[in-house]
């Protein structure tokens, strides 16, 4: 039973009267408008991250010297670079573009639906999240600059003014990220209530594609772990700027608890971003392999496993930080524990391409690096994860380098992968696949160019955090490795703007999309691309799972999830 | 899954206890609640007081939010996020409750009976209050 | 107004969108008020001397700001009961009884606070009143929200429109009164 939309209603406001650029483009309550709106501001957010770790890189690589358009790095600018790209790069980006970007264009259109459950709260939720990247990117023109101690934003530093110097800026950071917070509070509830409810007729639990189950899991990751630290938020701004002493040892409080509440959330956090990459991935390689998924529902299972461990290996963060050292045996264990079902779901994407007729396009070429860098990410993981060789480990480039090899394949291949195999159906028009292949490689090499060194860097002792190398004699040697990753940094920046290239000139001039360019099984490509307000004219009923490729005895290798048998 | 639309799954009519015999229940438990810490003995001071609280809450849950009636999911939902705190309890206070991390003190916790304060003004205040005397004996009690 | 899309009156899930989503908002709530209420009760077990502290508050005034929410909740239900038997006007006049409730509660709460600061009891005196504070006004956040909902949803009650509504403020009422059974003696019974 196919709904219809009933004549009737007026639905649409354009039905009325043409709309205009602000109610189109600004207050929109569509979903797909309000995706985009993510996804350019996660966009413009991502440049302004990326110009900061240019600037600290240069600094670092050419001690001193004056950065075309930045000038001279000064050690508390550097410190308010390194904490600015941190938190712009996984509040500002990662999560707007993963999560509320790609859940609010694909949910709907992949569980055939005309919008979200609740449209005006899906426009409030955005607006939010615009009012925070404002507070975020104000902060860095208050007295005394933008907070200058570290994305974690660990007291005392972060609640004294005498020790962070940015007696401003540190509380706009603290603003900004609760404000981010109750952005993705709502977006994850209408997230979860619109898979929930609103699935097409006939669409069963398993018949969902897995991007939709890991965006779902990933808000309902965000929403349970993110209280602790939204309260500790409250608590930490009232250190700030009331005079209790919540996180002050000195007056009967505690700094340990503080980094509780910051990893109980962080490290959820880390699978609230990671889940939504890797559904992408399981989208592309089944379309690009023509294969069924392996093991649908074992993945499934995984993921739910995923999401209940990764609430029980938080304190891994604070090995270091004077915690008991019984629990950091319990934490050990949990910790080498969740690389068990990560390691599955690898294995199971790899079993879903053997044997598979693969084409390597652009978006499968993403998918394949999300794999193949997101591994290394997951492997250099285990050593940070037993807490005596952490000892070592903690805070040096070591971390960082692993940190970046999964949070790089999940946000930037992750969104790359995404918007290279979405692109037809957002813009109705083709990306150029020969760019596309140029910057896939223009971004891939570079950036193992950029971190592998800083893995040796790492494990020669190089600490995060310091302005300057040359001054300390065990570390001035390594200097050309430093200067070698900038270099590499450079270049892979350097390539991105083939991708803005082809982004806008394929957005404005490329060939027409069909419905379906990917002859792809899922709903979303059964509409026009791009898809109508109300997304179909006939809203669609579903028969079969979403991942029916090559099935024997058919003549096209696809089943399309709303075809009846 | 159903295709029912919103207004037929409205149609499932909640069954209203009574509303008024509960609200009595909860009132009788309020005053229990407030009359037993008169008693000065700490273990019934906890029992009423967070015995009851878990009761009322219950009861309130159940009657008035219709937790019962409602899909089981919903409950297992509000479950799995108080479990997670738990789980937040037992891993931070090992460390939060110590009052000596390994490399750093919490000097003042240690003191008993001292008022903490931002100003000396306040300290004054606190300081005569009736809870000095008292101070010294429930340090004992937690202390094992 | 435009409108619901159709995606809103489906339930695939068995359950109304809006009952749905209220009680994932309780669920993220729960978390909020547990990660601050987990974080008290460790300073709390660790300092003893807490209780001297705690000995300052008013058990009467939070006995009675019980009775209130528990009151105002009770009309909540009534009101709930009321809509589901398509009486609108009842309904809102129940709705506003809650209200009357919440304002109370946090009259009462104004009083109270404006006292203890007079008193020298302000949210930097000692980590404690500093727990007391952010506590009960995060509460009271949510009865100010709550009471501003209902005022707006009772209005619309009243002319027999969105009476589903009218359940749902009831559902977010009760919690905020639940998270209150807790503060209470956490806050003033033990001493």
């Amino acid at each position: 039973m196919a709904q219809t939309i009933p004549a009737d209603v007026p639905v649409h406001d354009e039905a009325h009267h043409e709309e205009s650029f602000w109610s189109h483009y600004v207050f929109s309550t569509d979903h797909k408008m309000i995706a985009m709106q993510y996804m350019f501001t996660g966009i413009f957010m991502g440049l302004i991250g990326g110009f900061f770790a240019y600037a600290f890189r240069m600094q670092l690589a050419f001690p001193g010297v004056e950065v075309p358009l930045f000038g001279v790095v000064s050690p508390n600018e550097y410190n308010a670079l390194i904490t600015n790209h941190g938190a712009i790069m996984i509040f500002w980006v990662a999560m707007p573009v993963l999560i509320a970007a790609l859940g609010n264009y694909l949910i709907p259109l992949m569980i055939g639906a005309d919008d979200m459950v609740f449209p005006r709260l899906n426009r409030l939720s955005y607006q939010i999240f615009l009012v925070s990247a404002i507070v975020l990117l104000a902060s860095f023109f208050v007295p005394g600059g933008g907070f200058a101690g570290a994305w974690t934003f660990y007291p005392p530093l972060s609640s004294t003014a005498e020790y962070s110097l940015t007696p401003l800026g540190s509380s706009l950071f603290v603003v900004a990220i609760a404000l981010e917070f109750a952005a993705f509070l709502m977006g994850g509830i209408n997230f979860i209530v619109t898979a929930m409810n609103s699935r097409a007729p006939g669409m069963k639990l398993y018949d969902i594609p897995m991007v939709v189950w890991m965006i779902v899991v990933a808000s309902v990751l965000f929403m349970l772990s993110v209280g602790p630290l939204i309260a500790g938020a409250v608590m930490l701004l009232f250190d700030q700027n009331l005079g209790t002493a919540f996180f002050n040892p000195e007056r009967g409080g505690d700094p340990i608890l503080w980094q509780h509440l910051f990893w109980f959330f962080g490290h959820p956090e880390v699978y609230v971003v990671l889940l939504p990459a890797l559904g992408v991935v399981a989208e592309i390689i089944t379309v690009f392999a023509r294969k069924k998924l392996f093991a649908y529902r074992t993945v499934l299972y995984t993921v739910f496993g995923t999401g209940v461990l990764s609430f029980t290996v938080w304190a891994h963060h604070q090995f270091v930080a004077g915690i008991d050292p019984r629990m950091a045996h319990v934490f050990t264990v949990t910790t080498l524990l969740i690389s068990v079902p990560l390691a599955e779901a690898m294995f199971v994407y790899i079993a879903t391409l053997y044997g598979g007729s693969i084409s390597l396009t652009t978006p499968m070429l993403w998918a394949l690096g999300f794999i193949a860098t997101f591994l290394i990410g997951g492997v250099t993981g285990i050593f940070l994860g037993a807490s005596g060789e952490d000892i070592y480990l903690h805070d040096t480039y070591f971390v960082l380098a692993h940190f970046h090899y999964t949070f790089f394949p999940i946000a930037i291949i992750g969104f790359y992968a995404a918007i290279t195999f979405w692109f037809p159906k957002m813009f109705g028009r083709m990306m150029d696949e020969r760019l596309g292949k140029i910057h896939f490689w223009g971004t891939i090499i570079p950036f193992n160019f950029i971190f592998i060194p800083l893995f040796v860097l790492g494990l020669a002792g190089q600490h995060r955090r310091i302005y300057d190398f040359t001054n300390y004699p065990d570390l001035a040697a390594y200097q050309p490795i430093r200067v070698f990753a900038t270099i590499s940094l450079l270049v892979m920046f350097s390539f991105q703007l083939v991708f803005f290239y082809n982004f806008f000139k394929s957005m404005f001039r490329g060939p027409k999309a069909p419905k379906n360019p990917w002859q792809a099984n899922t709903l979303e490509w059964t509409t026009e691309s791009p898809p109508p307000h109300g997304n179909w004219k006939e809203l669609p009923t579903v028969h079969r799972g979403p991942y029916e490729y090559s099935v024997e005895g058919r003549e096209s290798d696809y089943w399309p999830q709303n075809e009846p048998a | 899954m159903s295709d029912a639309t919103a207004e037929s799954v409205a149609e499932e009519h909640v069954h209203h206890p009574n509303y008024t015999r509960i609200y009595v229940i909860l009132l009788v438990l309020l005053v229990i609640s407030v009359l037993g810490p008169m008693l000065e003995i700490r273990i019934i001071t906890l029992l009423t007081a967070f015995g009851i609280a878990v009761v009322k809450a219950y009861l309130v849950v159940k009657n008035f939010m219709h937790i019962d009636i409602a899909k089981r999911y919903i409950a297992y939902l509000g479950a799995t996020s108080l479990v997670f705190m738990l789980l937040f309890f037992a891993g931070a206070a090992p460390d939060v409750m110590k009052p000596d991390g390994s490399n750093w003190e919490k000097p003042l916790w240690q003191q008993t009976g001292v008022d903490i304060t931002a100003n000396p003004e306040h300290a004054a205040h606190g300081e005569d209050g009736h809870g000095d005397e008292h101070g010294e004996d429930h340090a004992e009690d937690g202390s094992h | 107004m435009s409108a619901r899309p159709i995606a809103t009156t489906r339930s695939a899930a068995g359950m109304p969108t809006g009952r749905l989503a209220v009680w994932w908002l309780i669920a993220s709530e729960i978390v909020i008020f547990g990660g601050l209420l987990a974080s008290y009760i460790m300073f709390r077990l660790a300092h003893d001397m807490w209780s001297e502290q705690a000995a300052h508050t008013s058990t009467a005034i939070g006995a009675f700001n019980t009775f209130v929410l528990l009151t105002s909740s009770y009309f909540a239900v009534l009101g709930h009961k009321a809509a589901e038997e398509g009486d609108g006007p009842k309904a809102a006049r129940y709705l506003w009884y809650t209200f009357a409730g919440g304002a109370t509660f946090l009259a009462v709460k104004s009083y109270e606070w404006t006292t203890e600061i007079l008193h020298g009891y302000t949210i930097a005196s000692n980590t404690f009143w500093s727990f007391y504070y952010t506590a009960a006004g995060l509460h009271a956040l949510h009865v100010l929200a709550g009471i501003i909902i209902i005022a707006i949803i009772a209005v619309a009650a009243r002319r027999n429109e969105e009476l589903h509504r009218v359940e749902l403020i009831g559902i977010y009422w009760h919690f905020v009164d639940v998270v209150w059974i807790f503060l209470f003696p956490l806050l003033y019974i033990a001493k």
